[in-house]
């Protein structure tokens, strides 16, 4: 009972990860490419080091801003274990592009609870098309650890029919000055991985 | 024509600036805080300023507004409990100037201590209440606030909740337009002052206010009627408003925008015009209990859930009740991969300052009567700190109840420096006056962190951007009558220790002000990042107990997590063979 023609991509990770950035870029291009744009972001709480989620939906017509369950095209996830704890939202045709960054929650480090070692095989039963990605190894290699998110965005761009001049001027548009370089080029590091 | 993406509180700050609105006060709160953040970009042409708390700041708004300047006081749902004393009279005096209170509700309570409905407030103080339903009506309804707030002469409620302050959209933009009656107060006690003699015929004009609204309401733009299929026809206002098109797009639709004053003849042409009619409000059953009360029949809240926030997945749910089939949960069938996933909840950062005073009162047989901010996350394992939270201020207080009703422990009240100027004074005042025993922490991290970091009385900063006097937590204690006051550096956690246990022991009331930049903030490391030198660790688990997110367990020696290590060293300090060592020493080995 979704609207006809809407394009849903969500957003996920642990607070501090760089959700947000990556949900502006997202609807800025989206809005450059002439769509109706709603997006839904976390802030306040969740944001110190728990599980967040941003959500980004764009068509001709787009009425609620929250993406109803098995309905997004894309899924990204900048840690493992937020992919599977999400993956609801994710239409059973969607893809999953997955950050292979761990995260130990503080639940695990108190032995309340286990980190799966199983993770990399839950993803894989769990997302029948799954990319996963070296974000925070390719973005540490440009030096800048803190650009993993966006590695991710580029990987994900590769399932959006956005073109490329759309997304080079939407990060224009959200990206400081001083950090723009070094994210273009993160960006189109994690587009080589959707190849 | 400049079309930009803003979020709904975005939204809302680009409205009043075009609305001319000449000052903007308030006090954080999510979902409501950065509406006044982004007003701080108009800086040259609109006051702005965090207010103490949410009286003084609506107080502020108030006096403004009788000097005829245009007003916009922002707060969460729980500020405006704070504020209502000022609410509920500023109705009968009325205003001169463009009044709006903006008050961020949130349904689901995503980042709120209960989900109260400030829709209930718009009817108990007899004003008119705004609900836009996306970024473009934020900005919308913001303008119209100012424009129906002067044209009756009477304070406006703009309803935002979660979904919409924190969803982006597009918004047409505009320009800046300022009031024509230039910034004067003209003086008209009868009108201003309400002594019963004159407050009585204040009671009066309120209703003949409402009156007035009433014959406009029913024929505003802000509500209409969507005509589809006659079979169904839904009442909606806010965010429900968009749920209930994308779930029932056959459905005909009122759409309440301005929906208090409640649109009588516009709810009655539309409930006869359809054949059964679904109320879908987020939260309390305001409107639903209105139309039954008008004689109509109506389906709401049996379908439609009362609790938590509305979804297109929930209203998915409602729709097959109401038709009567099996609601089909949304994946109900958890998957074995997902079903035993360890909860992630948001913790205290790494190097935390607030961290190292709930371990050392983790050695004491106290209780602590917490309250509301990042400190409220000493609550859980492994630090579970705090015994109590009910709203902000009450960490010093409650101590005192506790205290007075002869509770056989020592008691300590908790309260950040934001939440200590907010409303943490007063409770210390009570406490010297009455000659009470129980200590009182502030956690003075020099900033409201919690928010998103804002500036407060003690930062010596304004959200204008200006160096200012910093108020004195201690100079404050002492002027209250407090005789101990102790200045403390969290990251001592010795000292932290000693001096807890001399002002606990101590039959007299303490003031323990703990001062650390929250690091976060501050944007710098505080030291060099540490490692586990594994030759060392005894795997005792003793560093665990500080629930640091950079300290890595989960059987085994613990490892360090040098992206997120800030080099705090509390863990050194709690290890008993000095097994934490300089991440850098590490590439020497
Ligand atoms: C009446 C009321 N107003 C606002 C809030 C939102 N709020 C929650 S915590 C907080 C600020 C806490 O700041 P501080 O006391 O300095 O603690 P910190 O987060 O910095 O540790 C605010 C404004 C609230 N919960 N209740
Ligand atoms: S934001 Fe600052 S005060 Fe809040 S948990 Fe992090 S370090 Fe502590």
């Amino acid at each position: 009972m979704t609207e006809q023609g809407v394009t849903s991509v969500v957003l996920v990770g642990v607070g501090g990860q760089g959700i947000l950035l990556g949900s502006e870029i997202i609807a800025e291009a989206a809005l450059l490419a002439g769509f109706e744009v709603k997006t839904n972001e976390v802030h306040g709480m969740a944001q110190r080091g728990g599980s967040v989620i941003a959500q980004i939906r764009y068509g001709r017509e787009v009425f609620g801003p929250l993406v109803p369950v098995g309905s997004a095209q894309v899924l990204a996830s900048l840690e493992k274990i937020e992919a599977l704890r999400f993956h609801r939202f994710l239409a059973p045709d969607g893809v999953a592009v997955v950050s292979k960054q761990e995260i130990v929650p503080v639940t695990v480090s108190g032995g309340k609870a286990t980190y799966p070692q199983d993770a990399d095989q839950r993803l894989e039963r769990v997302f029948p098309r799954l990319l996963c990605v070296d974000a925070l190894e390719i973005a540490e290699r440009l030096g800048s650890p803190r650009s993993a998110n966006v590695v991710v965005l580029g990987a994900l761009s590769g399932y959006l029919a956005l073109d490329n001049a759309i997304w080079e001027e939407a990060m224009r548009l959200r990206v400081k000055p001083q950090f723009l370089d070094v994210n273009l080029q993160a960006f189109s590091a994690g587009q080589e991985l959707a190849r | 024509m400049e079309k930009k993406i803003l979020s709904g509180n975005e939204a809302i700050a680009r409205g009043a600036y075009e609305a001319g609105v000449n000052l903007a006060v308030g006090y954080p709160g999510t979902p409501s805080t950065e509406i006044l953040e982004n007003m701080s970009r108009f800086k040259d042409e609109v006051y702005c300023e965090w207010s103490p708390n949410e009286k003084v700041a609506f107080e502020v708004a108030a006096g403004a507004s009788l000097s005829a300047a245009r007003c916009l006081v922002t707060m969460k749902h729980v500020g405006l409990n704070v504020a209502a004393d000022p609410l509920m009279t500023l109705a009968y005096t009325g205003v001169v100037g463009g009044f709006v209170a903006c008050v961020a509700d949130d349904p689901g309570m995503h980042s709120s201590q209960n989900e109260q409905d400030t829709r209930h407030f718009a009817r108990f103080a007899k004003v008119p209440l705004l609900e836009p339903s996306d970024s473009q009506e934020a900005y919308d309804f913001m303008k119209l606030g100012i424009e129906l707030s002067e044209k009756f002469t009477i304070p406006v409620i703009l309803r935002s909740t979660t979904r919409i302050s924190h969803s982006r959209g597009q918004v047409v933009l505009g320009k800046r337009q300022e009031a024509e009656r230039p910034i004067g107060f003209e003086k008209d006690p009868p009108r201003f002052v309400p002594v019963p003699v004159w407050g009585r015929k204040m009671r009066i004009r309120l209703e003949e206010k409402l009156e007035k609204m009433r014959a406009l309401v029913n024929r505003h733009p802000a509500n209409r009627i969507e005509w589809r299929e006659r079979k169904l026809g839904i009442v909606a206002s806010g965010i429900a408003y968009q749920y209930a098109r994308e779930v029932f797009p056959e459905a005909s639709v009122l759409k309440l925008g301005w929906s208090f004053p409640f649109a009588d003849d516009l709810i009655r042409e539309f409930c006869s015009g359809v054949e059964q009619v679904l109320v879908v409000e987020e939260l309390e059953d305001i409107l639903e209990e209105h139309i039954r009360a008008l004689g109509i029949d109506c389906i709401g809240k049996e379908v439609v859930p009362a609790i938590g926030e509305l979804s297109t997945d929930v209203l998915l749910a409602s729709r097959a009740r109401l038709e009567g089939r099996q609601a089909t949960e949304p994946q109900t069938s958890v998957l074995p991969e997902v079903e035993d996933l360890p909860a992630r909840p948001p913790v205290l950062c790494a190097g935390c300052p607030h961290r190292a005073v709930f371990y050392a009162l983790g050695r004491f047989d106290v209780v602590v009567t917490g309250d509301i901010g990042c400190y409220s996350l000493g609550t859980f394992d492994p630090l579970n700190r705090i015994d109590t939270i009910l709203c902000m201020g009450g960490g010093v207080s409650m101590a005192h109840g506790m205290d007075r009703a002869g509770d056989p422990r020592p008691v300590v009240g908790i309260v950040g420096d934001s939440t200590f100027f907010h409303s943490g004074i007063t409770g210390l005042l009570d406490i010297a006056y009455n000659r009470g025993g129980s200590t009182t922490i502030v956690l003075d991290n020099r900033t409201t962190a919690m928010t998103g970091h804002q500036c407060n009385p003690g930062t010596g900063t304004t959200l204008m951007g200006e160096k200012v006097q910093a108020a004195s937590i201690e100079a404050i204690g002492k002027a209250c009558g407090i005789e101990n006051v102790v200045t403390l550096d969290p990251y001592k956690m010795e000292d932290c220790m000693d001096v807890l246990k001399q002002a606990i022991e101590s039959p007299e009331a303490w003031l323990i002000v703990v001062r650390a930049a929250c690091p976060l903030h501050a944007r710098k490391k505080l030291g060099s990042t540490l490692r586990v030198d594994e030759g060392r660790c005894i795997a005792c688990g003793k560093c665990l107990n500080l629930g640091c997110p950079a300290i890595e367990g989960g059987g085994g020696k613990p490892r360090v997590n040098p992206l997120l290590c800030s080099g705090c060293g509390m863990c050194r300090q709690v290890c008993p063979v000095d097994a934490f060592v300089d991440g850098e020493e590490a590439c020497h080995d």
